[in-house]
């Protein structure tokens, strides 16, 4: 360690994941505690607020104990003090907000509130060394799907998104259809992997008048009816089939327009982050146009493109840079915009 | 010995400093803002105002609930947050036990009543039972719980309170909502709590906590987690639809 080096504490609780972590000068991860409460959602079909909220709680002073414990780090060796402040699920966040200000407030650090989108995005620069702005990203989970151009390091501008539903929304969408159960997006990854990517035709919508954006509601709605048109003829519903076809039709709508916004935009470099990221076949697909079209391709570590507190503490380290604090008043916003701040 | 008081469970934010006796400090509003906030800045005006560093703060004591769930998450995570970084242990003090104490030493039932929705209340009923001294004449109290805090309807609480057939005094915030009620159905002599002690203070909090650090009745920051009374929407529901098919 030396004198100039930053060292963030960073604490995510947006939604279902209770996270912290240690990163120094913004690259370097020395510790990523993360505390899934998965198993519980799952006797729900999905992320039931209050319990999520009541399990942060529970869980969040162990899960950054753990943090300053596997770096070897105690409080006063930190800088600052990130938090991811919105969006998400407002109780969710609030547990980590007043936890974050209070530990602040009491080590005399100062608070740097964070995006959990741009800490999306800034996962790219963990194992990416060489990775810096501009460049395109597509940040695709259960609650988003943003197209975004980061023009500078906590520059961003939103060129496209979902119109309905997130991409990953949709895929929990369609499992849940198809039986698969929750989370559906690795399963319906895996059940894809025996499907045949062409054998329905589920459309790909377009928004008129913005290119960029995109609608899963409309695909899922046509995966929803192929389900019962079969059922009515009688005949046998394909699952797998079904499972291979709609990722086709979901990595299509994504990487057409990640490749029409690239030329666009001008830029020589692409990242994809989100949960959604972490599916093989939407990173074997964008790897594959990418490389067509002559440019780089970024796409973090499955485990810092789900939730993590990791990214948080990268992009906090760039806000901190940047000169960007929060006062103790900070409060969590659940539909918190990346360009308005 | 100091402690610093923290209840963010219902609409009142409140924060105090008591060190053994004397209550050095307490900042208390009930006003439409969100506890995110008012609280931690209330904090660091008291310990501005009075030049108190957090370093000499002992214990740190927070009302564990009943409340609103999201007030109860925000005092417990402001407090889990101070505990982390002072190393500090918690005292959970119970909402209503807290809200009792304000009405210190008095001969009457104490109820404090907080709406809990659902036609409930969260409500407990207590009174102080009168302890000897080393001197004569001077007495000292103890609050002693009668009934144990829990989300009941004002119908039962009314039949609790006749039952036991005494003089009772009602603070909380369910006084606006169930006074009617009170007015209309209760037998026994009762009165309402005056405006500076009928809400949520986090000086009775502090002060109360005192006895429980005595009974070394605390616990670590990391261990602390607000008391609900109750179970999520999500959780009820899933336990009456197992009972059902049951």
């Amino acid at each position: 360690m030396t004198n100039s080096d930053v060292n963030i504490l960073a604490i995510e609780s947006s939604c279902d994941e209770t996270a912290a972590a240690l990163v120094r000068n913004g690259r370097e991860v020395l510790s990523n505690v993360i505390y899934s409460q998965i198993d519980l959602h799952t006797l729900y079909g999905g992320v039931v607020p209050e319990i999520a909220s009541r399990k942060h709680i529970e869980k969040i002073n162990q899960v950054i104990e753990k943090a300053l414990k596997d770096a070897d780090f105690s409080l006063e060796d930190v800088d600052a003090v990130a938090v991811t402040y919105g969006p998400g699920l407002v109780g969710a966040l609030l547990v980590g907000v007043a936890e974050a200000k209070a530990i602040a407030f009491a080590a005399k650090k100062p608070l740097v509130g964070v995006h959990h989108i741009e800490g999306h995005i800034c996962a790219n620069y963990i194992e990416n060394k060489e990775l810096e702005p501009p460049f395109l990203c597509l940040v695709a989970s259960g609650g988003h799907t943003h197209f975004v151009l980061i023009k500078d390091y906590c520059s961003y501008e939103v060129i496209g998104r979902t119109r309905d539903d997130a991409a990953g929304e949709a895929f929990d969408k369609v499992a849940r259809a198809i039986e698969l159960g929750y989370p559906g997006g690795p399963k319906l990854e895996k059940l894809a992997r025996e499907g045949n990517p062409k054998a329905i035709a589920f459309p790909r919508a377009n928004i008129d008048g913005a290119k960029y954006d995109c609608s899963f509601s409309g695909l899922k709605s046509a995966v929803l009816n192929h389900i019962n048109s079969c059922k009515m003829k009688g005949e046998e519903v394909n699952r797998a089939d079904i499972a291979a076809s709609f990722q086709d039709a979901v990595i299509d709508s994504l990487t057409s327009r990640a490749m029409m916004a690239v030329e666009e935009f001008g830029v020589n470099r692409f990242a994809i982050a989100g949960g959604v990221a972490s599916n093989g076949a939407i990173r074997e697909a964008f790897e594959k146009v990418c490389k067509e079209k002559g440019i780089e391709f970024y796409k973090p570590s499955p485990i810092f493109c789900t939730d993590n507190a990791a990214m948080i503490g990268v992009a906090g380290y760039y806000e901190y840079i940047k000169g960007t604090r929060h006062g103790w008043d900070l409060n969590a916003v659940p539909n918190l915009k990346l360009v308005s701040r | 010995m100091k402690i610093l008081g923290i209840d963010s469970s219902s609409l009142v934010a409140s924060v105090a400093i008591v060190e053994d006796d004397i209550m050095i400090a307490e900042y208390t509003t009930n006003f439409k803002k969100t506890h995110s906030q008012t609280l931690l800045p209330m904090i660091d005006e008291i310990t501005k105002m009075t030049g108190i560093s957090l370093d000499e703060i002992d214990y740190i004591a927070v009302a564990g609930g009943p409340g609103s769930f999201t007030g109860l998450r925000i005092g417990s995570a402001t407090a889990k947050g101070l505990g982390l970084a002072l190393k500090k242990d918690l005292v959970h003090i119970p909402t209503l036990e807290a809200l009792a104490y304000t009405q210190f030493g008095t001969d009457k039932l104490v109820c404090p009543i907080m709406d809990a929705r659902r036609n409930q209340v969260y409500t407990g009923i207590y009174s102080f039972e009168k302890i000897k001294t080393n001197f004569e004449n001077e007495k000292d109290y103890k609050i002693k719980t009668i009934m144990d805090q829990s989300a009941i309807s004002i119908e039962d609480l009314c039949k609790e309170i006749d039952k036991l057939g005494r003089e009772t005094v009602f603070v909380g915030d369910g006084i606006p909502v169930f006074r009617d009620y009170i007015r209309e159905n209760l037998k026994s002599e009762f009165s309402f709590g005056p405006a500076h002690d009928n809400r949520q203070r986090a000086g009775a909090v502090a002060s109360l906590a005192f006895s429980y650090v005595r009974d070394q009745k605390t616990e670590s920051a990391a261990d602390h987690a607000p008391d609900y009374l109750r179970l999520s929407q999500a959780e009820r529901e899933k336990n009456e639809r197992q009972a059902n098919e049951a």
